[in-house]
Parts: C-alpha cells; structure tokens; sequence
C-alpha cells in the first residue's frame, strides 16, 4: 500500500512544487515506485517543472468526473520509468475538485505506487485542504522569512484539524523542509536562522535547500532539480531529504554545490 | 332534470416536517416531571408552548397512563403533539398521535444558558464536576483559537503569533507566548497571565488590554506574569 504525502506551506512561492518534482525524482532514483500528484486545478504547473507540459492529454479532474480513466490520464516520466505524473486541469479552478473524487483517485494511486507525492496549492482553503484530506505524511514547505513561517505555523493547525487522520485521531506525521536557505544572509542576520525557525515551528526538519540558481535552470528546462544537476547544492538537499523520508537517519548538512575537477577547472558547469 | 354534478373541491394535501423536542420519560415518572419542571424554572422555558414529542421507549405505560402523563405535561404548559416508540396497538383517541422520526433528521443541542433570576435554583445539571483546567501538550498554532471559559488554561509549548487563548481563570505558558492571551473573560479580577517568554501581541484580564506597543521594551522575551489592578494591566519579570 502506497504512502500519501502531501507537499504544503500556506504560502505561494516558497517551493512546493519545485519540491514535489525534486523528492518525486529522488525517490524513483532510489528504486521506489512514485507518482506525483498536481493538485493546483487551474494554475498547474507540476507539468511543466516535470518537463511533460506537451504530453498531457486528460488530467485529475477528467478521472475524477469518470471522463477518463487513471491510466490514460498517468503520465510515465521518460527519464525514469518509475516516476508518473497526474496533472491538473488548466482550464478549470478547484470547485471542480471533489472529495469522492479526490478519495477515488487516491485509493486507486495507493494500489499502483509506493509514493503518492501531492503537490498542494497555496493558501488555507479547498485546494489545499484537499490536497491534505488524505495525507499519512506532510512535508511543510518553508523560506526562513517570517511570512513564511507563520504562514507555515496556520498549515501545520490545519493538518492536524482537516485531514482524515486527524479526524480519525491519528496524526499526520509532519516534517519541516527549509528551502531557499541562504547562510551568508542568515550570518548577516538579514534572514531567520535555523535554529529561529525551529523554535518557532516545533516540528522536526527533514532538510535545508540552499538558495541555487540552479532551481530555476531545471525547471526552464522542464527537469526536476535532482535529475537535471544531481551535484548542485539544492538536489544534494533533496536527495537527503527522500532519504530520510524513506526512513535513514542523515546527519544534517547544508550542503553546497558540489564542483567536479572539471568544473574547478573551467569554472560553474552550464546546465 | 339533473344537473351535472359539482366538483368537489379538493382538499390540498401537504407534507412538511417540523422541528419539534423530543423529552425521553424515564422511571420513576413523578421525578421525572418534577425534574422537568424544575428545568423550565431554570433553562427550559423554550419548552412551554413548543412543540414536544414523548419518546416512550424507556417506559412501559399504559394507554391511561400515557394520557396522564400527558394531561401532567400540559398542566405545565408542555404540548404534547405527538408520542414516538408506542406500541401501535396502544394508539388511541384521545391521545395525541404516533410518530416516528425520518432517518438523520435527529439535531442536538444544548439548552442555552439564560442567566438566571437571583432566587431561583442552579439550572438542573449533570452532577459530574466540570475540569477548571485545560492543559494543551502541544503548541497552539497560528490561527488556532483556544476557548476555555470554565478555567485555567496551561499550554506546554509556544503559543505562535496568530494564535489566541481566551480564558475563564488564569493563563499559563511554558513557552513562547506570541498570540494573544486574554484571561478573566467574564468577570474574573483576580485572573493572571504568566509565561516563559513574552513576545504576546496582546494581553487582557476581564476586558482590561494592552498591546505589544504599550509593553516596556526591556520585558521583552523575558519570562513575565501580568495581572490586574484596578483598572489598569501590569506586567512585571519574573526572572
């Protein structure tokens, strides 16, 4: 039976999607079976950080109304044959969601994949808190900036009040993952440390991605960041991050962009 | 010569259904209508002129019995329009009909706390002592909004911006307090406020605030506790 986690952070831009892509990748990379779910109905971009934006012919939203079936709609990376893609649909908005249908297609996804990666959308209402309905797991997505963090803190109360588990009882286990972590910055004190926001969020970390430059060459170029430069600083971060998703204990670095002798020599590889 | 013959006119039928309350008699029926009684001194006085179905289904009455009960009832001004759980073959003239509930149609709801006059006796309540104490092991979030009129409320934890505690009695937080606290909420003077670290937005006892703003600057962050005097909230460390 597949695992559910749900990629969230209350507020928009901090790097959820870049993440959903950058652990779904790393996971396959690692042997398991993962489908990344993209449940931003009306502004989808999972689609395209994946590098499959031509290929989507029926979406969540079609399985949902019985339209078309799981399978037509499943997009197989071609990269790694281990890694599937269910869009959204671009041309509808998130009414068009609905529980049954969301619980549906999620039973069925459990049945097929080992990682069920949803990539929720931002803010606290329907979008997000059906992409959370059904999660077993949640990866709190954060920028170490204030918004950011309280914004995080509101998600972390709705998980622990809207999702089935919760209601159920059980808890849904959250880890916290910092992204665009820039340690000059925080030296400076121009940005929250670490250690700042873990006292503010309580929750344990499952990572720190560096500020790269390289998040946005892989997604202009439709390729999760841990597939398109695996030895750059953030795809190092998130390849430990889905390591200790599936359960090993990695000490936690903040790693940097990792130069072969080559690049030493002639300076940052292009993408 | 015959005349064709008038239409009858038709009588419309209409079915709609109706809120009504339901009171569950229970043995020994005399306490039972004292206690009732005794309910519409104190809270239950939205049950004179209801509508107020009997759910027979913890009593074995006979059909006079029923009726009595019934006549009781109204004596008291409760209008009995229906009974529920009736064996049918019980079912008479003279006694109001039976009826049967639709399937989920059934809402709870506390009885609202009117306050009440200064002779009369505490509303008839469940005898099982009411916790003074909330205590939270876990963080309030932002947004979270904790409400706890009976007492205390100890948090063991942080308390993060955004994050509001209301509270009958005191207020006590092992750990950051960066929402805000109000303590005291009705009426309590003599309710404080304490906490390990104060970074609050806002801090009230009995109606009485201050924002972050008014607070010295050199408390900040410091274990502090707050209570009232008079009419004005002051804070001191506690370190």
């Amino acid at each position: 039976m597949g695992k559910v986690v749900v990629v969230t952070s209350g507020k928009g831009g901090v790097g959820k999607t870049t993440s959903t892509a950058a652990l779904g990748a790393a996971l396959a990379q690692c042997g398991q079976n993962v489908v990344v779910v993209d449940f931003d109905v009306g502004l989808r971009n999972l689609d395209l950080v994946m590098g499959a934006e031509r290929r989507v012919v029926y979406d969540f939203i079609n399985v949902t109304q019985g339209v078309a079936k799981l399978s037509q709609a499943l997009i197989r990376d071609k990269r790694l044959d281990r890694l599937a893609l269910l869009p959204a649909s671009q041309t509808r908005d998130k009414d068009a969601l609905t529980e049954d249908g969301v619980q549906s297609v999620i039973t069925s996804l459990r049945k097929m994949f080992d990682w069920i990666i949803c990539d929720s959308p931002a803010g606290i209402e329907r979008g997000a808190t059906l992409a959370m309905r059904y999660a077993d797991e949640a990866v709190v997505v954060t920028n170490p900036e204030v918004s950011s963090v309280r914004d995080s803190d509101r998600i972390i109360g709705i998980l622990d009040a809207k999702t089935v588990r919760a209601e159920r009882g059980e808890r849904v286990a959250k880890h916290l993952l910092i992204t665009r972590f820039d340690q000059a910055r925080a030296s400076r004190g121009e940005m929250l440390t670490i250690e700042d926001v873990l006292e503010i969020l309580s929750t344990p970390l499952l990572g720190i991605v560096p500020e790269s430059e390289e998040v946005l060459r892989a997604s202009n170029l439709g390729a999760p960041v841990t597939f398109n430069n695996p030895n750059s600083g953030p795809a190092r971060a998130y390849f430990d991050a889905a390591r200790r998703l599936m359960g090993e204990e990695i000490e936690m670095t903040i790693p940097t962009d990792k130069l072969s002798l080559f690049g030493k020599l002639f300076g940052r590889r292009a993408a | 010569m015959t005349s064709a013959p008038q239409p009858v006119p038709s009588a419309r039928f209409v079915c709609r259904s109706y809120m009504a309350v339901v009171l569950v008699p229970e043995p020994p029926l005399l306490d039972w209508v004292a206690g009732i009684e005794e309910r519409i001194r104190g809270a239950g006085r939205f049950l004179v002129g209801s509508p107020v179905v009997l759910d027979l289904s913890a009593v074995k009455l006979s059909n006079s019995a029923i009726a009595h009960l019934v006549a009781e009832l109204d004596q008291r001004g409760i209008q009995v329009m229906g009974l529920e759980n009736m064996d049918p073959a019980s079912a008479g003239r003279g006694l109001p009909p039976l009826v049967r509930a639709s399937r989920g149609a059934t809402t709870t709801f506390d009885v609202p706390r009117t306050p009440a006059p200064a002779p009369a006796p505490k509303p008839a309540e469940a005898p099982r002592p009411k916790p003074s104490t909330l205590l939270l092991d876990q963080p309030v979030r932002s947004g979270q909004s904790i409400f706890f009129p009976d007492g205390d409320v100890t948090v063991l934890g942080s308390v993060s911006s955004g994050a509001e505690l209301v509270a009958g009695g005191s207020i006590h937080v092992y750990g950051a307090l960066r929402g805000r606290a109000m303590a005291g909420s009705g009426g309590n003077t003599r309710a404080r406020i304490f906490c390990s670290k104060i970074e609050a937005e806002l801090l009230a006892i009995d109606g009485y605030y201050m924002t972050a703003e008014s607070m010295d600057k050199d408390l900040r962050e410091r274990p502090v506790q707050a209570w009232l005097e008079g009419n004005e909230l002051k804070i001191t460390a506690l370190d």
